[in-house]
């Protein structure tokens, strides 16, 4: 594929005796949108955290394989360079409880121990804000808690932190899962901003947000990929039985 | 240049709380060492006879320690007897009868108040209201009334022990399965013969030990006792007699001890408490631990 | 007496009655006993509290008033230095605890932390004395605090560990996602989020630490003199109150009740802000 971005080389992640991930060849292209899709429990947050490296927290967990980003094994490179470059979005919102909305914002290079001039800060926050449409409606209480927002307010800051880093990949397991319809909306529309200039992963179940936002999309099943495709052939013309079945199952 | 730096830091750090977690081992270990060597050369001149010999006599160096060990054994049993019922019935108020809400709530802290109490306070206290009781209780008696002995001792070292014990078996009670206690209920049972058919045997393991736990801590308890005890180096005649116990004799002697055998025969006193409260204390956390997991 | 035998229940009632009753009466000496404690320990000191107790130190034998300033000073210096020793020590076994929960090590550490907590205070006291007073060669307020940073550690430990146990790993999670540094997402991240929790524990730890007498007698001794290098012997509240209280002199027992209740009041206070803290500093994720 022309412009990958990341490249997994049987990719298998095990927890203790149980394979989870059996094998996984993919390529994800660069800015473009790529939907997870698949039923629960087949592996789709386990090849997040691949990417991400945040197995290397669980001790059973065990992964084999290779990941390139661009060129580079990830398993080869620095965690924190890895996590620096691919930024994360959780599906419960999970700003940092101590910091202020704007800290949160900046967290990342905080955490990083990169100091950040004044009217630098500012900057970098009103930026990462506007892009998740967040501004308008936190610029006046920036001080305040992060987790004084709603659950689609921190959700939308939490994307803003990730998006701050100006990573090369963002991650998004499920972002919209704990959230009310309206949020998820407006979640929604701003990764259909975003499509085209970052590279998003987006696991999820809704179909309509697959078929809306990504441009391509792969179907997991019990740890292996079946179908991977552009989103458009995949939802009218799958190949595989099962996504098919998945699919009309859904949208029936 | 950054990057090495922060990689390195990170490394100090992990490092650092493996080393910090190993210190408190190697503490530990260090304190047995340390008692075992220093009391090394009174173990070997004392022998075992130290343990039931009951002549403590340093000015001829001669040390037994029977006297203390019975001191501190009736004094610690007596005093987790006196507790016992008030400690039951309170971590049941508190674990069964009421387990939430404000005035429950209330109590809890009113009873821990009880360990904010400093030990060296209780002994004062008791000095002058549990000794005079006790010594007019002597005089009705036509007993010796100096009012110190392991009976006042006792007192207030079962008062001492109550928020602790209260504590332990309140939370074993309240983890008591609740579809069990609803079982009993539904059989038409009255909340007595749930608490003492169900909950209490059910719990039995856990509740021992929480007294076990209470024990390991009245037997090293010091400054209350030594105040209170009347530090007589003699075999106790009645619960009502002067007697010592293992860490008042620590605590009176120590620093004046002059000669080797004699510091070391005290140091030997502190191995046993530690090796006996260890002890204590490993097996009573293990089925706490089994009991409320 | 089956539950279903309808004759029994009359008596069965009345026992069940005679039961509770029981538990409430013994239930409420429990908090009688404290309130008699707490109001004759008042009762007794505030008649001693004025300001020559805290500006004075002991006067000779005979001599009248006086107060314990020196042994104000000396409990504030041996618990202060106490503290900066345990509170690093005992957050980082925290830390520790936490993050290798169910590994065999750190099992085994907890175990250890478990043990030190029942040592006797009087055999800490023992140690040390061995470990610094005597090579030494003499008392010193730097002694007693080592002793006491040894006592205090177990509560700082449980505490920071059953505190960073509580925060969800996702917040952990989202920090390294951020390429942030394990360190830095302790620090910055896992350490101030617990921070009311981990707070508490020290407050224990030094209320634990603050009436002790036992682990000083061979440490920190005593020293009727105002005394400002931790290298010397040193007073403490507690250690003038056992000193005093068994004196046949009135005024040394005077002065004795009005330091037990300056230290009674004292740790009251850190439990009550220990209450407030975890209340006030709980943070909401
Ligand atoms: N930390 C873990 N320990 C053990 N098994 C895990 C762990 N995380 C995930 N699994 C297992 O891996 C499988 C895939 O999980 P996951 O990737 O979360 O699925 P999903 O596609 O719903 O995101 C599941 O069967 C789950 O039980
Ligand atoms: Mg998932």
């Amino acid at each position: 594929m022309e412009g990958a971005i990341l490249r997994t080389e049987n990719l298998k992640v095990s927890f203790g005796d149980n394979l989870v991930l059996k094998g996984i060849n993919m390529e994800i292209a660069e800015k473009q949108v790529t939907a997870f899709m698949g039923p629960s429990g087949c592996g789709k947050t386990t090849i997040l955290r691949a990417i991400n490296r945040l197995h290397e927290l669980t001790p059973e967990a065990k992964v084999e394989g290779k990941i390139f980003l661009h060129s580079e094994n990830v398993y080869e490179m620095e965690a924190m360079t890895v996590r620096r470059r691919v930024g994360m979005v959780f599906q419960r919102p999970n700003p940092f409880p101590t910091m202020s909305i704007a800290d949160n914002v900046i967290s990342g290079f905080i955490l990083n121990g990169i100091k950040l001039k004044g009217p630098e800060k500012l900057q970098i926050v009103e930026d990462a804000l506007r892009k998740v449409a967040l501004w308008d409606e936190v610029k006046d209480h920036l001080k305040k808690k992060g987790t004084s927002l709603s659950g689609g307010q921190q959700q939308r800051l939490c994307l803003a932190r990730a998006v701050a880093m100006k990573p090369e990949v963002i991650l998004l397991d499920e972002p919209t899962s704990a959230l009310d319809p309206l949020s998820t909306a407006k979640i929604e529309d701003l990764l259909y901003e975003l499509k085209g200039n970052y590279t998003l992963i987006i696991v999820t179940h809704n179909m309509q947000q697959a078929a809306r936002i990504s441009d391509k999309t792969a179907f997991f099943y019990l740890g292996e990929l079946l179908e991977y495709d552009d989103t458009k052939k995949v939802f009218t013309n799958p190949k595989n039985e099962k996504t098919q079945n998945y699919i009309t199952g859904r949208f029936g | 240049m950054k990057n090495r730096w922060r990689i390195l830091e990170n490394k100090i750090f992990v490092r650092w709380l493996s080393i910090s977690a190993i210190l408190t081992m190697v503490l530990l270990l260090m304190f047995f060492l340390t008692l075992l060597v220093s009391s090394w050369p009174a173990i070997k001149a004392n022998g075992f006879s130290f343990l039931w010999s009951k002549n403590w006599d340093p000015v001829n160096s001669h040390f037994g320690m029977l006297p203390f060990l019975i001191g501190t054994l009736i004094t610690s049993f007596l005093a987790l007897l006196i507790s016992a019922p008030f400690s039951i019935a309170a971590a049941l108020f508190l674990g069964e009868f009421y387990p939430k809400g404000v005035i429950p709530n209330i109590f809890r802290n009113v009873i821990d108040l009880l360990a904010a109490i400093p030990s060296v306070v209780y002994g004062f206290w008791g000095l002058y209201t549990i000794a005079p009781l006790i010594s007019h209780l002597q005089q009705k008696m036509h007993l010796q009334a100096s009012g110190l002995g392991i009976f006042t001792a006792s007192i207030v070292l079962s008062i001492m022990l109550i928020p602790y014990s209260v504590s332990l078996i309140r939370q074993v009670i309240s983890m008591t399965p609740t579809p069990l206690k609803e079982a009993a209920y539904a059989l038409g049972s009255t909340r007595r013969e749930v608490i003492t058919k169900v909950i209490i045997p059910s719990n039995i393991s856990g509740i021992s030990a929480g007294f076990l736990l209470s024990l390991g801590r009245a037997l090293g308890e010091t400054m209350a006792v030594t105040i209170l005890i009347g530090n007589a180096p003699e075999l106790p005649h009645s619960i009502f007699s002067p007697s010592y116990t293992m860490a008042s004799v620590i605590a009176n002697e120590f620093t004046e001890a002059v000669d080797e055998i004699h510091t070391g025969s005290l140091i030997e006193i502190g191995l046993l408490l530690f090796v006996v409260t260890t002890i204590i204390n490993l097996i009573g956390r293990l089925i706490i631990k089994r009991a409320i997991a | 007496m089956t539950p279903f035998d309808t004759r029994g229940l009359k008596r069965r009632r009345f026992k069940d009655k005679i039961f509770t009753s029981i538990v409430w009466g013994l239930t409420f000496s429990c908090l009688l006993v404290v309130f008699i404690i707490l109001f004759y320990i008042f009762k007794k000191g505030i008649g001693s509290i004025n300001w020559a107790l805290f500006t004075q130190g002991p006067k000779p034998v005979g001599e009248l008033g006086g107060g314990i300033s020196n042994a104000i000073v000396g409990s504030l210096m041996v618990v202060v230095v106490a503290a900066l020793f345990a509170i690093p020590m005992g957050v980082s076994v925290g830390i520790y605890l936490a993050d290798n929960r169910g590994k065999k090590w750190a099992e085994r550490v907890a175990i250890a932390v478990d043990v030190l907590q029942g040592i006797p205070s009087i055999v800490i006291g023992i140690v040390i004395y061995i470990w610094i007073v005597k090579p030494v060669g003499s008392f010193s307020s730097l002694s007693g605090s080592v002793a006491l940073a040894i006592m205090m550690l177990p509560p700082i430990i449980k505490n920071t560990e059953e505190t960073l146990v509580l925060i969800p790993n996702t917040l952990k999670e989202a920090s390294l996602g951020l390429g942030a540094s394990y360190f830095k997402t302790t620090m910055k991240i896992l350490l101030p989020t617990g921070i009311g929790g981990i707070f508490g524990g020290c407050i224990i730890g030094i209320a634990r630490i603050t009436g002790e007498v036992a682990p000083l007698l061979f440490t920190a001794f005593g020293n009727p003199a105002m005394v400002k290098s931790i290298f010397k012997p040193v007073d403490t509240v507690p250690k003038v109150i056992f000193a005093y209280a068994s004196s046949p002199y009135d005024d040394w027992r005077r002065i004795a009740w009005g330091g037990s209740l300056i230290l009674v009041v004292f740790i009251i206070l850190l439990n009550a802000i220990i209450k407030l803290f975890e209340r006030k500093w709980k943070v909401q994720f």
